[in-house]
């Protein structure tokens, strides 16, 4: 167990916070939240400078055009990102973290050279087509049908959570090839181009009030078959070798976040005199100590997939662990605010009073009620955990009368 | 940065838990409950041997010359095993005082009370009638007693039937034998070697709780199969891997200082590990539903364990306020070092 890092792993580090430190004051001005045209510009010219400096697709593969960086390399970009406030990976999520990785490992050469070149240069922006308004976490009941007519298949149904769909080039879309109840055995990939005749667009707005949620509603959708990754049927496990790729830094971001939220905490308290209270102290200090064993648990994650090359369980603890301490950190926050929670501007200069961090506490607490929801709720976490991990028996399963 | 435990450190995990369970069986030790003297020498003499005390001990010293990270492996095997005695005490004496390498002395440890409290609540000590040696520990410094010499009342009943404890209404003076630096050394690391005793205690009660929810059979099925008994079960086993890697990470933290703050983590780690191991008790029970509130079923004594090490080397709130303060000073995130 050794937590210094290598003489490589420094330089690495220290040759990327040196193109930060030159790159981020040259940026454009951030544009609206709501603004999605401007976004997509926003956050296509920070990849193009990422492509630029040989930092796109940092943990691709070298045959897929990326970096071909270790987990720890990996870890240490993503730290580096945050620590210099760095754009998010925003509408290339899709492109960069799902249907590259796919298309990497399933795809076929022409495949490959179509797409994964103009992801890493942020020409094209990629959306989900994954769950149903019918099929969220029972994902295999989805019933978004497709039928081959010729080379092409005919698309016909909904889907929704389709974060950037306005802005989106191309859709990783699953669909229903298979008999009606064939459930994981008839789900076939495809690429979907978003301009095709058919496909119409809801936005669908969070209770946080942001908009990048939409609805999808495919109506006699002709995608060619040359558009499809992997066999007919075998869009699941597609789907899942993206895993494969998950090394334990999603929320890497998002955690060192949230020590720079507690600190923004602790300010606050000391400001308005909180802070003498020693229940607030106590609240403070158990965070740090719940934030510093997940960061631990990160650290712990990376060096597996170092080590093996494939995911360990660690991710799913931290999935399960971590939106709870998220959570409480977004209650520490706004009661500390107190009734300055009720607007969710920063306020400045109000006759001589100091700024406040309202907007960034109100936000991020909406945010963090998603964690326990997105990506696989809680709930099934504890399913996979009891199941798979601890190996308990599988839920009765009412429909079929025997164990899903 | 390699976080994985190596090859060696696996061996030296795997290897104590071979010797706990042929040395410590659980219905032996289960004999001594409400004993005043629950130490088996012979048994002691072994941990000894396979370098309990003496594992963190430089080796020109008589040591193993290991860090405290190879040592929280070896506390989590311990922790698990329910081994009882004051493993910790004799463990951080190691190298102060003669004989507690080797097991020949053993050591147990207090703290001074100080403040309005002092005046109220006894002061208890573990072990009394097995110690060899008493230190007394505070912010001065370290006394050293004479554990004979102490007239001291024993509990009838110690809520922790593996651990009995004396109560003295105060402590004589000792003799001095370390000074203050030692103190913030051995209770800095005290907390991190009482944290891994949690972390094996909260994963046993896991292991108990799964076996049992595989086995016990209602309304024709596994209670393990009913998502309401298994998220207990999830939840148990995802606070043992959390407070696992918070307290391994402590442990190397202080074997090499400038990846981060040693104090604030090894705090950090005995909160995590507290919250672990207690709130686990209380599942494993529930888990184990009315079996699990007899005496007969062993869930109790871990709950109870636990709780006792609440206690010891700083409790869940002073630790968070220690961090607090820590925070108000300043305290950087995990990219402001390394």
């Amino acid at each position: 167990m050794d937590l210094r890092y290598t003489e490589a792993e420094q330089a690495f580090r220290a040759d990327l916070r040196r193109w930060l430190a030159a790159t981020i004051p040259t940026l454009p001005e951030k544009p609206a939240p709501t603004d999605w045209p401007g976004r997509r510009a926003y956050d296509t010219n920070w990849q193009r400078l990422l492509f630029d400096a040989g930092y796109a697709g940092v943990d691709w593969p070298v045959e897929g055009g990326g970096r071909g960086a270790s987990p720890v390399e990996e870890l240490i970009f993503k730290e580096e990102l945050e620590r210099a406030h760095a754009p998010y990976v925003g509408v290339n999520f899709v492109g960069l973290l799902h249907a590259g990785p796919t298309i990497i490992t399933e795809g076929t050469p022409e495949q490959r050279q179509q797409y994964l070149p103009a992801i890493l240069r942020g020409d094209n922006v990629w959306c989900q087509g994954f769950s149903e308004p019918n099929a969220g976490s029972d994902l295999a009941s989805m019933r978004t049908r497709a039928v081959r007519d010729g080379d092409e298949y005919v698309i016909n149904g909904s889907k929704i959570w389709t974060s950037h769909a306005e802005v989106a080039d191309y859709c990783e879309l699953l669909v229903r090839t298979g008999p009606e109840d064939s459930r994981h055995r008839g789900i076939t990939w495809l690429i979907l181009p978003m301009d095709t005749p058919g496909v119409e667009i809801r936005p669908l707005a969070t209770m946080a009030g942001s908009t990048e949620f939409a609805e999808l509603f495919l109506t006699d959708v002709r995608v060619p078959v040359a558009n499809r990754v992997g066999e007919e049927n075998d869009g699941w496990r597609v789907t899942m070798v993206t895993l494969s790729f998950e090394r334990g830094t999603a929320f890497v971001g998002d955690l060192l976040e949230a020590f720079e939220l507690l600190a923004s905490s602790v300010a606050l308290a000391r400001r308005t005199g909180a802070w003498s209270d020693p229940g607030v102290r106590r609240q403070a200090g158990h965070l740090r100590a719940e934030l510093d064993a997940l960061y631990a648990m990160t650290r712990r994650t990376v060096s597996q997939a170092a080590r093996t090359g494939v995911p360990g369980t660690g991710g799913t603890y931290f999935k399960l662990a971590y939106p709870d301490v998220r959570n409480k950190l977004g209650e520490f926050s706004l009661s500390l605010l107190g009734r300055a929670s009720l607007g969710a501007d920063d306020l400045d200069g109000l006759d001589g009073l100091g700024s406040l961090p309202s907007e960034e506490m109100v936000e991020d607490w909406l945010r963090g009620i998603s964690l326990t929801i997105a990506a696989g709720t809680s709930q099934i976490q504890r399913n996979i955990v009891g199941e798979r991990f601890l190996g308990l028996p599988r839920e009765p399963s009412a429909s079929s009368g025997k164990s899903a | 940065m390699d976080f994985e435990p190596t090859g060696i450190q696996g061996e030296l995990a795997e290897g104590i838990r071979r010797l706990l369970a042929g040395a410590f069986p659980l219905d032996q030790l289960r004999t001594r409950e409400n004993q005043e003297k629950v130490i088996d020498r012979d048994g002691w003499t072994q941990l000894a041997e396979a370098g309990v005390f003496s594992l963190c001990l430089a080796e020109e010293a008589g040591g193993v010359g290991l860090g405290l990270a190879e040592a929280t492996l070896v506390f989590e095997e311990l922790g698990r095993s329910l081994v009882p005695g004051p493993l910790v005490a004799t463990h951080l004496a190691a190298g102060l005082v003669d004989g507690a390498e080797d097991g020949s002395v053993v050591v147990g440890m207090v703290e001074r009370p100080s403040g309005p409290s002092a005046n109220v609540l006894p002061v208890f000590i573990e072990h009394l009638a097995d110690l060899d040696v008493l230190l007394v520990l505070s912010d001065r410094g370290i006394e050293q007693l004479d554990p004979a010499t102490l007239s001291a009342r024993p509990s009838r009943r110690p809520m922790d039937p593996l651990t009995p404890v004396w109560s003295v209404s105060s402590l004589p003076e000792g003799e001095p034998v370390a000074g203050p630096e030692i103190v913030a050394w051995w209770r800095r690391d005290g907390r991190v070697l009482t944290a891994a005793l949690q972390v094996g205690l909260a994963a046993w009660l896991t292991d108990l709780s799964v076996a049992y929810a595989k086995e016990r059979q209602q309304f024709g099925r596994p209670i393990g199969s009913f998502q309401a008994v298994k998220h207990l079960c999830a939840d148990m086993t995802t606070r043992v891997e959390l407070a696992r890697v918070g307290v391994q990470a402590a442990g190397v933290t202080i074997d090499q200082p400038d990846v981060g703050a040693p104090d604030v983590v090894a705090a950090g780690a005995k909160i995590v590990a507290d919250e672990a191991a207690i709130t686990n008790g209380r599942s494993a029970i529930q888990v184990h539903g009315g079996m699990g509130f007899t005496w007969e079923v062993p869930v109790h004594l871990a709950y109870k364990r636990a709780r006792l090490h609440a206690t010891q080397f700083g409790t869940a709130d002073r630790l968070a306020e220690m961090i607090a303060d820590a925070l108000a000073d300043g305290l950087g995130g995990p990219t402001d070092v390394g």
